[in-house]
């Protein structure tokens, strides 16, 4: 009944849109009804519609500006016109801090600015000039080039240039061909990346690590996350060999195939990185969530129980209680403010999963939550790959195949634990948004700005987490708005520190005093009284 | 902070670092914003349009709406004459803007999208319109793309229908919407019958009502944007970024177009009220004088506090051009003076008002923050002037950083406050004397901290 009355409010949203549209969008809406024993099906990962007001980026978005963006070691070379490079300049708040002696490009950006000549007679030259010039000046040991929507037409050949110059120079140099148009959003570009690590970077290096050695997948160090992950990995005694890619380094990732686990934090920008190193180098990956203090603590453990071993488990326990302790007080003060509202989120491609947690750790519960680029195993989780239908715009970014690797392929595990364990913890396994969502949800993906209108309306949440495109929309409709992308430049939110902050975060948006100004007092209070002559 | 950035000036002909510009769409999104009821649609794949969006709502605060024909690979391949039908279709339907205005980014431009051939075989409401601009970014940059936009409004609305109306037209430029206000603030004050276009006040600047509107009341009403071609003049306030349009107008309205500087500081502004003052023949009111009055006082009183510093100053190019004129009035020496912004006339200009003022200074178009930073380190200024991006000059310089342009990320309210006119003059002292006395105080030692400046 309660499914019925939610669908008839969706249903008179998207019967203002066009037949096409309609038909289009209405595959992309569900409301979650725990009831029905089948699985609930979305479509995810198809192109928008033109003219929709659509919150997606592109391709070069997900492969630079995602994935390759805060490696801090690298010079990235925006092949192209002026823009894209200029609008990665320092947006993403992927923070990082150099060590000793290496370098760190994070406060530079660099394009080779294509002008109309280059586009008329191709701009091969000038981006050869443009590596030649970053080597005289920066000297750095390994320059990425990242092509722009127009380089894809006039037909550079960046491979090659990346190939000569490598040659030329003896450094790492290396290309992504993330045209702006390829596939439907960032989520392709995100895939070149992960390609081009695989095949250029993972596994060329050989430090020795230690045992309990890990590298965290998808954590991208946004306002500080993955230094609070590493501060509690490491008071376990875990080693971080590499974090793809917060803060991460060229050098460290070089290592990766080192490490026994991965630990994956964003599934969508960087499952596939998983999934190669582990047919390639058998390192099986777990599916973690820092974002929240219950889903922190199961995190510890799921990892705790993979590695098996006593002392780890015990200073696993030690840690959770010591941090617990910790915040506990002050996260008290923060839910009481927060407790009862309730959350509409929209973000990326794990973060609307991620972020429920820390919402119910605080009392709010999330009425709609939608991803702005994922596929269809984040909401549905990773059974229904198999059954998803490859299209055109999916088949236009490569999937490359890996072998194992004879020198360094090793299982950790063997068969009989492997076996046991993947029904405990999230072994090499996702399961998706939508089975941790409450019932009469609502569930959207690619969500436009007709929707994100008119749902804040019928639904009027408390706090609508979504970016900055989306913010001052809500916040002129009177709803507080959190960006997720960006923390509101604010952060950590991840591990226990982090979901304080957070925490305090919410409760100051929900309680700053200027919500109540938006109505003068005159309109609500008699003042006609008057005698003065007026001018 | 920027530790690779070397002092030794090196010559570079492919590589840009650390831009002082960005795209042509951009500056089109936003002159687009600026009539009232309409939609910026950007031509392209989706990302350009998500990035122009955030960057501006970054820089106002505000909603910035606007939609694409979200390009996939096909479209790239075959053109967009099916996205760009197909959304126009949609955006009527589900958006309802009373216009469109089309900008096209790279892809469209190099695929050759021929856009007026496919406004003209879209299905466009009853009443409803559809303009274009074609803003590649491989040539000029965001201003240049406000400029076209600007120009487009013109070639595709205004009609001289042989009805003079009286008015002057006002062309602002890429300004704030606080300078938009203040502008329109100046043209009232002058007595003066007037269009301004476009006009982005009241738009990105909207008022919190508690209710969420996707056209606020302000931008330029259509209606008076078709007027422009039946006016007395236009005056063009920054020659980047409104010359074209105005010329436009006098081509094909036979409207006279007159270029000054944008009004910032005291001569440009001079200029500005005493150009109006010719066409409506009336004087400068006495508001308008007490105000210069109030501008000329502070500038005498104070100007121990800035005399003579050494200030670098980056930018657009009108913002730049009007400013190292108004520190020169200043008596300040604008030592580098440089704009992302492509133009022989920007370094002759400013070249001009060197040798008038007898500075040795540097000045480049074209340029970016790299190329600003070596001359810095080469010789110190004492005074960094510019958008957000100068922050990590001014760090690693520890340089006194004042924020003014576009775009300004990391700080607030500067889109509502002018800077343009005397009111604006009098804030950006303020603005540069605090950030040198900050300066002078930060550094004072205990016993040379003086209460009384
Ligand atoms: S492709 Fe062109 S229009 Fe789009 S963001 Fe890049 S430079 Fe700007
Ligand atoms: S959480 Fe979302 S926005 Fe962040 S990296 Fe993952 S997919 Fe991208």
């Amino acid at each position: 009944m309660k499914h019925e009355i939610i669908k008839k409010k969706i249903d008179k949203v998207l019967e203002k849109y066009p037949a096409a549209v309609f038909k289009n969008r209405k595959e992309h809406v569900l409301v979650n009804d725990c009831s029905i024993p089948e699985p609930q099906t979305i479509t995810a990962n198809t192109r928008t519609i033109p003219g929709i007001i659509t919150n997606r980026g592109c391709c070069y978005a997900g492969c630079k500006g995602v994935v390759l963006g805060p490696l801090r070691d690298a010079v990235i070379i925006t092949h192209g016109p002026i823009g894209c490079g200029y609008y990665t300049w320092g947006t993403r708040r992927n923070k990082g801090k150099k060590k000793s002696d290496e370098k760190n490009f994070l406060n530079y950006c660099f394009s080779t600015d294509l002008q109309e000549g280059d586009i008329v007679f191709g701009g091969e030259k000038k981006l050869r000039q443009a590596v030649t010039e970053a080597v005289q000046i920066f000297q750095p040991k390994t320059i990425f080039i990242c092509s722009t929507c127009p380089v894809g037409l006039i037909g550079d050949d960046i491979n090659a240039v990346a190939a000569w110059a490598q040659n030329e120079y003896g450094i790492k140099v290396i290309s992504f061909s993330c045209e702006g148009y390829k596939g439907v959003s960032q989520s392709g570009g995100h895939h070149i990346a992960n390609n081009g690590l695989i095949r250029h970077i993972i596994g060329t290096g050989d430090a020795a690590v230690g045992k309990y050695a890990i590298n965290i997948l998808g954590e991208y160090n946004i306002g500080g996350d993955g230094w609070e992950l590493e501060r509690i990995l490491k008071k376990i005694g875990y080693e971080i060999v590499s974090m793809m890619t917060g803060n991460g380094t060229v050098e460290e990732l070089s290592n990766a195939h080192k490490a026994a686990l991965n630990v994956v934090q964003c599934h969508r920008s960087i499952n596939y990185i998983g999934e190669m190193m582990k047919t390639k180098y058998g390192q099986d990956w777990i599916k973690v969530n820092f974002i929240g203090v219950k889903s922190t603590i199961k995190s510890l453990r799921d990892i705790a129980r993979y590695f098996d071993d006593p002392d780890l488990t015990a200073r696993t326990e030690a840690v959770i209680a010591e941090e617990l302790e910790d915040i506990t007080p002050q996260l008290e003060h923060f839910r009481k403010i927060c407790s009862g509202k309730t959350a509409a989120l929209f973000v990326g491609g794990s973060r609307a999963h991620h972020y429920q947690h820390l919402l119910r750790d605080l009392g709010v519960e999330t009425i709609l939550a939608g991803y702005e680029f994922a596929h269809r195993d984040d909401y549905e989780g990773r059974e229904v790959i198999p059954s998803i239908k490859e299209d055109g715009d999916s088949k236009n970014i490569e999937s490359i195949e890996v072998q194992p690797d004879p020198e360094n392929f090793r299982l950790v595990l063997s068969r009989e634990r492997y076996e046991k364990l993947k029904d405990e913890i999230p072994l090499n396994y996702y399961g998706g948004m939508i089975k941790e969502m409450p019932d009469g949800s609502i569930v959207v993906d690619d969500l436009n700005h007709y929707e994100t209108e008119e749902f804040l309306k019928i639904l009027k949440p408390d706090i609508f987490c979504s970016g900055i495109k989306d913010k001052y929309i809500a916040h002129k409709a009177g709803i507080f708005s959190k960006q997720l992308h960006s923390y509101d430049y604010s952060g950590p939110y991840a591990g226990f520190k982090g979901a304080v902050v957070f925490a305090r975060d919410i409760a100051m948006g929900l309680t700053t005093p200027s919500w109540k100004l938006a109505v003068p007092p005159w309109k609500t209070q008699p003042v006609l009284e008057g005698r003065v002559a007026t001018c | 902070m920027l530790d690779y950035t070397p002092k030794e000036y090196i010559q570079r002909s492919a590589l840009t670092i650390n831009p002082a510009k960005t795209c042509q769409p951009v500056g089109a999104m936003y002159a687009a914003l600026g009539i009232h009821k309409c939609l910026p649609h950007s031509h392209g794949s989706q990302g350009c349009c998500a990035y122009h969006r955030k960057f501006l709502t970054r820089n106002f605060r505000d909603p910035v709406m606007a939609s694409t024909s979200s390009f996939t690979e096909g479209a790239a391949v075959f053109g967009g004459g099916s996205n760009l039908k197909t959304a126009i279709k949609n955006v009527f339907s589900i958006y309802n803007p009373d216009i469109i205005a089309i900008h096209t980014t790279c892809l469209s431009e190099t695929i050759g999208d021929d856009i007026p051939t496919y406004i003209m075989s879209s299905q466009i409401p009853e009443g409803k319109l559809v303009i274009h601009a074609n803003t590649p970014s491989y040539q000029g940059s965001h201003v240049t793309g406000f400029s076209n936009m600007v120009r487009s409004m013109v070639k595709y609305l205004s009609v001289n229908s042989k009805t003079p109306n009286g008015k002057v037209n006002v062309i602002p430029g890429f300004v704030n919407p606080g300078d938009m206000r203040e502008i329109k603030r100046l043209m009232k004050a002058m007595g003066a019958a007037f269009t301004m276009f476009p006009d982005t006040s009241n738009v990105l600047d909207a008022p919190m009502t508690g209710k969420f509107d996707m056209y606020p009341k302000g931008g330029t009403k259509v209606q008076d944007i078709i007027d422009a071609g039946n006016s007395l003049a236009t005056l063009a306030l920054g020659s980047f970024a409104s010359s074209d349009g105005a010329f436009e107008l006098d081509k094909k309205c036979k409207v006279p177009a007159r270029v000054l500087k944008t009004p910032i500081g005291i001569n440009a502004t001079d200029e500005f009220l005493m150009a109006v003052s010719k066409l409506t023949g009336m004087a400068v009111p006495e508001d308008l004088e007490e105000e210069r009055g109030q501008l000329v006082d502070i500038m005498v009183d104070c100007h121990y506090h800035y005399h003579g510093k050494k200030v670098a100053i980056f930018g657009d190019p009108d913002l730049c051009i009007a400013l190292t004129d108004f520190a020169i009035s200043l008596g300040m020496t604008p030592k580098y003076v440089l704009t992302g912004t492509p133009g022989e006339s920007f370094e002759n200009e400013i070249r001009d008002m060197f040798n008038a003022a007898g500075i040795d200074g540097k000045v480049k178009a074209l340029g970016d923050l790299f190329t600003l930073h070596q001359w810095m380190k080469e010789e110190p200024v004492d005074l960094l002037m510019g958008g957000t991006h100068g922050k990590y000059i001014a760090r690693a310089e520890d340089v006194p950083f004042v924020r003014i342009g576009f775009p300004i990320l990391d700080r607030s309210v500067h889109s509502y406050l002018p800077i343009v006119g005397y009111k604006g003059a009098m804030r950006i002292i303020e603005m540069m004397s605090n950030a040198l006395l900050d300066r002078q105080d930060r550094d004072a030692a205990d016993e040379d901290l003086e209460l009384i400046m």
